[in-house]
Protein backbone atom coordinates (compact mmCIF):
# COMPACT_ATOMS: atom_id res chain seq x y z
CA UNK A 1 0.00 0.00 0.00
CA UNK A 2 3.12 2.13 -0.43
CA UNK A 3 1.10 4.53 -3.26
CA UNK A 4 -1.02 5.73 -0.81
CA UNK A 5 0.81 6.97 1.73
CA UNK A 6 1.03 10.74 2.34
CA UNK A 7 4.09 12.40 1.03
CA UNK A 8 7.03 13.29 3.66
CA UNK A 9 7.76 17.17 4.44
CA UNK A 10 11.37 17.37 2.88
CA UNK A 11 9.70 14.89 -0.32
CA UNK A 12 6.91 17.90 -0.51
CA UNK A 13 8.91 20.89 -0.22
CA UNK A 14 11.60 18.98 -2.92
CA UNK A 15 8.71 18.54 -4.69
CA UNK A 16 7.46 22.30 -4.90
CA UNK A 17 10.97 24.00 -5.17
CA UNK A 18 11.56 21.42 -8.29
CA UNK A 19 8.75 22.60 -9.43
CA UNK A 20 9.20 26.29 -9.04
CA UNK A 21 13.15 26.23 -10.31
CA UNK A 22 12.18 24.03 -13.24
CA UNK A 23 9.08 26.74 -13.85
CA UNK A 24 11.65 29.71 -13.79
CA UNK A 25 14.00 27.74 -15.79
CA UNK A 26 11.70 27.22 -18.30
CA UNK A 27 9.92 31.03 -18.12
CA UNK A 28 13.04 33.09 -17.40
CA UNK A 29 10.38 35.43 -16.05
CA UNK A 30 11.67 36.34 -12.56
CA UNK A 31 15.41 36.44 -12.13
CA UNK A 32 16.29 38.39 -15.28
CA UNK A 33 14.23 41.04 -14.50
CA UNK A 34 15.40 40.77 -11.16
CA UNK A 35 18.93 41.50 -12.39
CA UNK A 36 17.54 43.96 -14.93
CA UNK A 37 16.40 46.13 -12.34
CA UNK A 38 19.51 45.62 -10.17
CA UNK A 39 22.07 46.85 -13.42
CA UNK A 40 19.91 49.23 -13.98
CA UNK A 41 19.37 50.84 -10.09
CA UNK A 42 23.42 50.84 -10.25
CA UNK A 43 23.38 53.28 -13.04
CA UNK A 44 20.79 55.47 -11.81
CA UNK A 45 22.69 55.70 -8.27
CA UNK A 46 26.08 56.51 -10.65
CA UNK A 47 24.00 59.64 -11.79
CA UNK A 48 21.99 60.25 -8.81
CA UNK A 49 25.43 60.18 -6.39
CA UNK A 50 27.09 61.95 -8.83
CA UNK A 51 30.06 59.67 -8.39
CA UNK A 52 32.24 57.41 -10.68
CA UNK A 53 33.09 55.24 -7.34
CA UNK A 54 32.12 54.66 -3.92
CA UNK A 55 33.20 52.93 -0.98
CA UNK A 56 32.52 52.62 2.74
CA UNK A 57 29.21 52.90 4.23
CA UNK A 58 27.65 54.66 1.25
CA UNK A 59 28.67 51.89 -1.04
CA UNK A 60 27.35 49.38 1.50
CA UNK A 61 23.89 51.38 0.89
CA UNK A 62 23.77 51.55 -2.31
CA UNK A 63 24.23 47.39 -2.59
CA UNK A 64 21.92 47.12 -0.06
CA UNK A 65 19.13 49.43 -1.63
CA UNK A 66 20.16 47.61 -5.27
CA UNK A 67 19.82 44.14 -3.84
CA UNK A 68 16.52 44.97 -2.02
CA UNK A 69 14.76 46.57 -4.90
CA UNK A 70 15.29 43.31 -7.32
CA UNK A 71 14.12 41.49 -4.07
CA UNK A 72 10.85 43.61 -3.99
CA UNK A 73 10.45 42.06 -7.82
CA UNK A 74 10.83 38.78 -6.92
CA UNK A 75 9.07 39.00 -3.37
CA UNK A 76 5.73 40.42 -5.34
CA UNK A 77 5.28 37.64 -8.23
CA UNK A 78 6.23 35.06 -5.91
CA UNK A 79 2.77 33.59 -5.24
CA UNK A 80 1.53 34.85 -8.45
CA UNK A 81 1.03 31.59 -10.26
CA UNK A 82 -0.30 30.01 -7.85
CA UNK A 83 -3.17 32.30 -8.12
CA UNK A 84 -3.60 32.33 -10.96
CA UNK A 85 -3.38 29.12 -12.35
CA UNK A 86 -5.61 27.73 -8.96
CA UNK A 87 -2.12 26.12 -7.64
CA UNK A 88 -3.61 27.29 -4.03
CA UNK A 89 -6.38 24.80 -4.34
CA UNK A 90 -4.48 21.85 -5.69
CA UNK A 91 -1.66 22.37 -2.89
CA UNK A 92 -4.80 22.40 -0.60
CA UNK A 93 -6.24 19.56 -1.95
CA UNK A 94 -2.84 17.26 -1.67
CA UNK A 95 -2.40 15.59 1.61
CA UNK A 96 0.53 17.38 2.70
CA UNK A 97 1.82 19.30 5.95
CA UNK A 98 0.83 23.00 4.91
CA UNK A 99 3.97 24.75 6.27
CA UNK A 100 6.12 22.89 3.91
CA UNK A 101 4.85 25.47 0.89
CA UNK A 102 6.65 28.05 3.51
CA UNK A 103 10.02 26.48 3.02
CA UNK A 104 9.41 25.36 -0.32
CA UNK A 105 9.12 28.73 -1.52
CA UNK A 106 11.44 30.46 0.71
CA UNK A 107 14.30 28.40 -0.37
CA UNK A 108 13.07 29.15 -3.95
CA UNK A 109 13.33 32.86 -3.17
CA UNK A 110 16.60 32.36 -1.54
CA UNK A 111 17.78 30.89 -5.06
CA UNK A 112 16.48 33.62 -6.60
CA UNK A 113 18.28 36.13 -4.63
CA UNK A 114 21.62 34.49 -4.75
CA UNK A 115 21.81 33.98 -8.79
CA UNK A 116 21.06 37.77 -8.40
CA UNK A 117 24.09 38.82 -5.90
CA UNK A 118 26.20 36.18 -8.20
CA UNK A 119 25.80 38.83 -11.61
CA UNK A 120 24.70 41.72 -9.52
CA UNK A 121 27.45 42.11 -6.57
CA UNK A 122 30.26 41.43 -9.31
CA UNK A 123 28.72 44.51 -11.62
CA UNK A 124 28.54 46.61 -8.74
CA UNK A 125 32.08 45.89 -7.93
CA UNK A 126 33.30 46.56 -11.35
CA UNK A 127 30.76 49.70 -12.28
CA UNK A 128 30.69 51.44 -8.57
CA UNK A 129 32.93 49.92 -5.82
CA UNK A 130 36.38 51.53 -5.51
CA UNK A 131 38.14 49.30 -3.28
CA UNK A 132 38.61 45.59 -4.83
CA UNK A 133 35.95 42.97 -3.70
CA UNK A 134 38.22 40.36 -3.83
CA UNK A 135 39.78 40.36 -0.50
CA UNK A 136 36.51 40.68 1.40
CA UNK A 137 34.57 38.21 -0.51
CA UNK A 138 34.21 35.67 2.12
CA UNK A 139 32.76 38.00 4.49
CA UNK A 140 30.55 39.62 2.05
CA UNK A 141 29.24 36.28 1.20
CA UNK A 142 28.82 35.16 4.76
CA UNK A 143 26.98 39.28 5.18
CA UNK A 144 25.11 38.52 2.29
CA UNK A 145 23.46 34.93 2.62
CA UNK A 146 22.29 36.08 6.29
CA UNK A 147 20.40 38.85 4.47
CA UNK A 148 19.32 36.80 1.58
CA UNK A 149 18.00 34.26 4.72
CA UNK A 150 15.82 37.43 5.71
CA UNK A 151 14.46 38.86 2.80
CA UNK A 152 13.82 35.01 1.55
CA UNK A 153 11.38 34.32 4.97
CA UNK A 154 9.80 37.93 5.43
CA UNK A 155 9.35 38.11 1.71
CA UNK A 156 7.44 34.54 1.58
CA UNK A 157 5.71 35.08 4.70
CA UNK A 158 4.27 39.32 3.06
CA UNK A 159 3.75 37.87 -0.31
CA UNK A 160 1.57 35.50 1.06
CA UNK A 161 -0.78 37.57 3.03
CA UNK A 162 -0.56 40.09 0.51
CA UNK A 163 -1.41 37.95 -2.51
CA UNK A 164 -5.12 37.56 -0.86
CA UNK A 165 -5.68 41.30 -0.95
CA UNK A 166 -7.42 43.42 -3.41
CA UNK A 167 -4.46 45.63 -3.22
CA UNK A 168 -1.83 43.35 -3.69
CA UNK A 169 1.55 44.73 -4.76
CA UNK A 170 0.58 47.63 -2.77
CA UNK A 171 0.01 45.46 0.45
CA UNK A 172 3.44 43.63 -0.17
CA UNK A 173 5.93 46.53 -0.30
CA UNK A 174 4.56 48.54 2.56
CA UNK A 175 4.37 45.82 4.90
CA UNK A 176 7.36 43.81 3.87
CA UNK A 177 9.66 47.15 4.11
CA UNK A 178 8.83 47.64 7.90
CA UNK A 179 9.25 43.93 8.58
CA UNK A 180 13.02 43.82 6.77
CA UNK A 181 14.35 47.09 8.18
CA UNK A 182 16.17 45.50 10.98
CA UNK A 183 17.48 43.04 8.58
CA UNK A 184 18.88 45.42 6.26
CA UNK A 185 20.01 48.24 9.28
CA UNK A 186 22.36 44.78 9.64
CA UNK A 187 23.29 44.19 6.38
CA UNK A 188 24.26 47.46 5.92
CA UNK A 189 26.40 48.19 8.30
CA UNK A 190 27.80 44.75 8.33
CA UNK A 191 28.91 45.12 4.64
CA UNK A 192 29.97 48.83 5.32
CA UNK A 193 33.42 48.20 7.23
CA UNK A 194 34.30 45.75 4.31
CA UNK A 195 34.42 47.90 1.63
CA UNK A 196 36.54 50.27 2.39
CA UNK A 197 39.96 50.68 1.40
CA UNK A 198 42.57 48.42 3.41
CA UNK A 199 39.85 47.75 5.76
CA UNK A 200 38.66 44.94 7.85
CA UNK A 201 37.58 41.37 6.28
CA UNK A 202 35.06 39.99 7.99
CA UNK A 203 32.10 42.05 9.17
CA UNK A 204 31.48 43.05 12.78
CA UNK A 205 30.31 40.15 14.81
CA UNK A 206 27.80 42.36 16.65
CA UNK A 207 25.83 42.75 13.02
CA UNK A 208 26.54 38.86 11.98
CA UNK A 209 24.67 38.03 15.33
CA UNK A 210 21.63 40.28 14.72
CA UNK A 211 20.99 39.14 11.38
CA UNK A 212 21.63 35.71 12.56
CA UNK A 213 19.16 35.86 15.27
CA UNK A 214 16.73 38.25 13.42
CA UNK A 215 17.13 35.22 10.81
CA UNK A 216 15.90 32.98 13.05
CA UNK A 217 13.34 34.28 14.93
CA UNK A 218 11.45 35.03 12.15
CA UNK A 219 12.04 31.53 10.61
CA UNK A 220 10.18 30.30 13.53
CA UNK A 221 7.34 32.90 13.78
CA UNK A 222 7.05 32.70 9.99
CA UNK A 223 6.77 28.78 10.29
CA UNK A 224 4.11 28.96 13.25
CA UNK A 225 1.56 31.38 11.67
CA UNK A 226 2.20 30.30 7.68
CA UNK A 227 -0.72 27.72 8.01
CA UNK A 228 -3.40 30.23 8.83
CA UNK A 229 -2.59 32.23 5.66
CA UNK A 230 -3.71 29.26 3.20
CA UNK A 231 -6.89 27.77 5.69
CA UNK A 232 -10.11 27.78 3.38
CA UNK B 1 -25.09 46.89 28.89
CA UNK B 2 -22.77 44.26 27.57
CA UNK B 3 -19.56 42.94 29.39
CA UNK B 4 -17.34 45.57 27.91
CA UNK B 5 -19.54 48.53 29.55
CA UNK B 6 -19.65 46.93 32.78
CA UNK B 7 -17.46 48.87 35.14
CA UNK B 8 -17.01 51.38 32.24
CA UNK B 9 -17.85 54.54 34.88
CA UNK B 10 -15.92 53.25 37.90
CA UNK B 11 -13.00 52.99 35.32
CA UNK B 12 -13.22 56.21 33.74
CA UNK B 13 -13.18 57.95 37.00
CA UNK B 14 -10.10 56.38 38.29
CA UNK B 15 -8.53 57.66 34.65
CA UNK B 16 -9.90 61.08 35.29
CA UNK B 17 -8.13 61.10 39.05
CA UNK B 18 -5.37 59.23 38.22
CA UNK B 19 -4.11 62.03 35.63
CA UNK B 20 -5.57 64.85 37.63
CA UNK B 21 -3.33 63.88 40.15
CA UNK B 22 0.00 63.13 37.57
CA UNK B 23 -0.40 66.72 36.45
CA UNK B 24 -0.88 68.28 39.44
CA UNK B 25 2.28 66.53 40.98
CA UNK B 26 4.09 67.19 37.46
CA UNK B 27 3.63 71.33 37.81
CA UNK B 28 3.45 71.50 41.73
CA UNK B 29 5.55 68.71 42.66
CA UNK B 30 8.30 67.30 40.99
CA UNK B 31 11.33 69.42 40.84
CA UNK B 32 12.77 71.38 37.49
CA UNK B 33 15.35 69.61 35.57
CA UNK B 34 18.84 71.13 36.00
CA UNK B 35 19.75 71.07 32.59
CA UNK B 36 16.51 71.21 30.15
CA UNK B 37 14.18 73.59 32.57
CA UNK B 38 9.92 73.69 32.44
CA UNK B 39 10.82 71.85 28.58
CA UNK B 40 11.68 68.48 30.79
CA UNK B 41 7.88 68.14 31.74
CA UNK B 42 6.70 66.63 28.84
CA UNK B 43 8.75 63.51 29.34
CA UNK B 44 5.39 62.75 32.25
CA UNK B 45 3.14 62.63 28.85
CA UNK B 46 5.96 61.91 25.81
CA UNK B 47 7.41 58.55 27.74
CA UNK B 48 3.84 57.37 29.39
CA UNK B 49 2.25 57.52 26.41
CA UNK B 50 4.99 55.69 24.18
CA UNK B 51 5.30 52.66 26.69
CA UNK B 52 1.14 52.62 26.50
CA UNK B 53 1.39 52.58 22.69
CA UNK B 54 4.58 49.49 22.30
CA UNK B 55 2.26 47.73 24.97
CA UNK B 56 -1.00 47.98 23.04
CA UNK B 57 0.54 46.82 20.15
CA UNK B 58 1.88 43.57 21.78
CA UNK B 59 -1.73 43.35 23.33
CA UNK B 60 -2.94 43.33 20.16
CA UNK B 61 -0.67 40.62 18.85
CA UNK B 62 -1.54 38.41 21.94
CA UNK B 63 -5.20 38.85 21.58
CA UNK B 64 -4.45 38.47 17.80
CA UNK B 65 -2.98 34.59 18.74
CA UNK B 66 -6.46 34.21 20.66
CA UNK B 67 -8.09 34.83 17.36
CA UNK B 68 -6.28 32.29 15.75
CA UNK B 69 -6.02 29.58 18.58
CA UNK B 70 -9.65 29.95 19.14
CA UNK B 71 -11.29 31.03 15.59
CA UNK B 72 -13.93 33.14 17.62
CA UNK B 73 -14.38 36.90 16.43
CA UNK B 74 -14.72 38.48 19.65
CA UNK B 75 -10.78 38.26 19.46
CA UNK B 76 -9.85 39.48 16.49
CA UNK B 77 -12.53 42.65 17.49
CA UNK B 78 -10.26 43.23 20.69
CA UNK B 79 -7.22 42.76 19.07
CA UNK B 80 -8.33 45.38 16.58
CA UNK B 81 -9.26 47.57 19.12
CA UNK B 82 -6.03 47.29 21.06
CA UNK B 83 -4.05 48.30 17.47
CA UNK B 84 -6.27 50.97 16.94
CA UNK B 85 -6.25 53.00 20.04
CA UNK B 86 -2.00 52.17 20.34
CA UNK B 87 -1.73 53.59 17.26
CA UNK B 88 -3.91 56.71 18.05
CA UNK B 89 -1.00 57.03 21.72
CA UNK B 90 1.83 56.18 18.71
CA UNK B 91 0.78 59.30 17.35
CA UNK B 92 0.69 61.10 20.02
CA UNK B 93 4.24 60.45 21.08
CA UNK B 94 5.73 61.14 17.67
CA UNK B 95 4.36 64.49 18.15
CA UNK B 96 5.13 64.89 21.88
CA UNK B 97 8.56 63.63 20.98
CA UNK B 98 9.09 66.23 17.79
CA UNK B 99 7.88 69.00 20.51
CA UNK B 100 10.24 67.53 23.05
CA UNK B 101 13.25 67.26 20.93
CA UNK B 102 12.82 70.79 19.20
CA UNK B 103 12.51 72.42 22.62
CA UNK B 104 15.98 70.49 24.05
CA UNK B 105 17.98 69.60 21.50
CA UNK B 106 17.02 72.49 18.80
CA UNK B 107 15.76 69.47 16.00
CA UNK B 108 12.45 68.85 15.23
CA UNK B 109 13.81 65.01 14.37
CA UNK B 110 17.23 63.54 15.23
CA UNK B 111 18.15 60.08 13.63
CA UNK B 112 21.13 59.33 15.78
CA UNK B 113 18.69 58.87 18.71
CA UNK B 114 17.46 55.28 18.51
CA UNK B 115 14.43 55.18 20.30
CA UNK B 116 12.40 57.88 18.33
CA UNK B 117 13.70 55.90 15.09
CA UNK B 118 12.60 52.66 16.22
CA UNK B 119 9.60 53.91 17.18
CA UNK B 120 8.65 55.62 13.70
CA UNK B 121 9.53 52.10 12.10
CA UNK B 122 7.06 50.15 14.42
CA UNK B 123 4.74 52.90 13.55
CA UNK B 124 5.37 52.49 9.89
CA UNK B 125 4.88 48.93 10.57
CA UNK B 126 1.29 49.31 12.25
CA UNK B 127 -0.02 51.99 9.83
CA UNK B 128 0.02 49.52 7.29
CA UNK B 129 -2.97 47.16 9.89
CA UNK B 130 -5.84 49.74 8.31
CA UNK B 131 -4.74 49.63 4.82
CA UNK B 132 -4.09 45.02 4.86
CA UNK B 133 -7.94 44.98 6.52
CA UNK B 134 -9.12 47.13 3.86
CA UNK B 135 -8.00 45.19 1.36
CA UNK B 136 -9.57 42.23 1.82
CA UNK B 137 -13.14 41.62 1.47
CA UNK B 138 -13.99 38.14 2.77
CA UNK B 139 -14.63 38.98 6.64
CA UNK B 140 -12.87 35.96 8.34
CA UNK B 141 -10.13 36.02 6.06
CA UNK B 142 -9.87 39.28 6.82
CA UNK B 143 -9.67 38.70 10.94
CA UNK B 144 -7.24 35.92 10.28
CA UNK B 145 -4.99 37.87 8.35
CA UNK B 146 -5.22 40.56 10.21
CA UNK B 147 -4.43 38.47 13.51
CA UNK B 148 -1.42 36.86 11.86
CA UNK B 149 -0.79 40.28 11.05
CA UNK B 150 -0.64 41.50 14.25
CA UNK B 151 1.19 38.19 16.13
CA UNK B 152 4.17 39.01 13.23
CA UNK B 153 4.62 42.77 14.05
CA UNK B 154 3.93 42.40 18.10
CA UNK B 155 6.74 40.25 18.15
CA UNK B 156 8.59 42.75 15.69
CA UNK B 157 8.42 45.59 18.33
CA UNK B 158 10.95 44.22 20.75
CA UNK B 159 13.36 43.15 17.94
CA UNK B 160 12.86 46.40 16.17
CA UNK B 161 14.38 48.09 19.24
CA UNK B 162 17.71 45.84 19.66
CA UNK B 163 18.23 46.25 15.76
CA UNK B 164 18.26 50.02 16.30
CA UNK B 165 19.38 50.92 19.59
CA UNK B 166 22.87 48.60 18.09
CA UNK B 167 22.98 50.82 15.39
CA UNK B 168 23.41 53.86 17.12
CA UNK B 169 24.64 55.63 19.96
CA UNK B 170 22.86 56.74 22.96
CA UNK B 171 21.70 60.09 22.92
CA UNK B 172 18.21 59.83 24.13
CA UNK B 173 18.35 60.35 27.76
CA UNK B 174 18.64 57.31 29.63
CA UNK B 175 16.55 57.50 32.52
CA UNK B 176 14.74 54.22 32.25
CA UNK B 177 17.32 51.50 32.71
CA UNK B 178 16.24 48.22 33.68
CA UNK B 179 18.88 48.91 36.64
CA UNK B 180 16.52 51.21 38.27
CA UNK B 181 17.63 54.40 36.65
CA UNK B 182 18.79 57.54 37.20
CA UNK B 183 15.59 59.52 38.34
CA UNK B 184 15.78 61.35 41.64
CA UNK B 185 12.58 60.18 43.90
CA UNK B 186 9.94 63.10 43.64
CA UNK B 187 10.61 62.47 39.62
CA UNK B 188 10.08 58.87 39.95
CA UNK B 189 7.18 59.24 41.79
CA UNK B 190 5.57 61.52 39.61
CA UNK B 191 6.32 59.33 36.58
CA UNK B 192 5.10 56.14 38.09
CA UNK B 193 1.74 58.11 38.90
CA UNK B 194 1.83 59.72 35.06
CA UNK B 195 2.17 56.16 33.76
CA UNK B 196 -0.51 54.12 35.59
CA UNK B 197 -2.69 57.48 34.65
CA UNK B 198 -1.64 56.84 30.71
CA UNK B 199 -2.22 52.96 31.14
CA UNK B 200 -5.62 53.72 32.61
CA UNK B 201 -7.00 56.07 29.92
CA UNK B 202 -5.75 53.05 27.18
CA UNK B 203 -7.78 50.46 29.29
CA UNK B 204 -10.85 53.21 29.95
CA UNK B 205 -10.83 53.79 26.18
CA UNK B 206 -10.25 50.25 25.22
CA UNK B 207 -13.17 49.23 27.02
CA UNK B 208 -15.15 51.84 25.78
CA UNK B 209 -14.59 51.23 22.50
CA UNK B 210 -15.63 47.57 23.01
CA UNK B 211 -18.35 48.74 23.82
CA UNK B 212 -19.72 50.73 21.23
CA UNK B 213 -18.84 47.82 18.87
CA UNK B 214 -20.91 45.50 21.15
CA UNK B 215 -23.97 47.51 21.35
CA UNK B 216 -24.01 48.26 17.67
CA UNK B 217 -23.76 44.83 16.91
CA UNK B 218 -26.39 44.00 19.51
CA UNK B 219 -28.97 46.64 17.73
CA UNK B 220 -28.14 45.09 14.71
CA UNK B 221 -29.62 42.01 15.80
CA UNK B 222 -32.12 42.97 17.53
CA UNK B 223 -33.61 44.91 14.43
CA UNK B 224 -33.07 41.92 12.24
CA UNK B 225 -34.74 39.94 14.55
CA UNK B 226 -37.65 42.25 15.09
CA UNK B 227 -38.17 44.29 11.77
CA UNK B 228 -36.60 41.25 9.16
CA UNK B 229 -33.62 41.17 7.14
CA UNK B 230 -34.36 43.91 5.18
CA UNK B 231 -34.26 46.55 7.53
CA UNK B 232 -30.68 46.54 8.46
CA UNK B 233 -28.45 47.94 5.60
CA UNK B 234 -25.71 45.59 4.35
CA UNK B 235 -22.31 46.10 6.19
CA UNK B 236 -20.02 48.29 3.92
CA UNK B 237 -16.77 47.03 3.56
CA UNK B 238 -14.97 48.45 5.87
CA UNK B 239 -11.52 48.36 8.00
CA UNK B 240 -12.95 48.19 11.36
CA UNK B 241 -14.34 44.67 12.20
CA UNK B 242 -17.99 44.60 13.40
Amino acid sequence: MRENRAPGTWQTVVTVLRKDLLLELRGLETVPAMVLLALTTLVVFHFGLGRDTIDGQLAAGVLTVTLLFAAMLGINRLFVAEREQGGFDAFLLAPVDRSTLLVAKALALFAFLVVLEVIAVPAFGLLLLGPPLGRVLPGLVAMLVLGDVALAVIGTLVSAIAVHTRARDLIGPIIGLPLLLPALIGMARGVGPLLVAHGSSWPPGKWVLILALYDVVFALLSYAVFDFLLED
Amino acid sequence: MSVYGRGLRGLAIATVLTITAAFALVFFYAPLDADQGFVQKIFYVHVPMAITALCGFVFGGVLGAMYLRTGERKWDIRSYVAIHMALIFGVGTLITGGIWAKASWGHWWIWSDPTLTSFLIVMLLFATYQPLRFSIEDPERQSRYASVFAVVAGAFVPLNFIAVRAAQAYVHPRVLTLAGGNLPGPMRLTFVIALAGMGLLYVTLWKYEMAAKATRMQVRALRRALLGEDSVAPLKRSAAPS
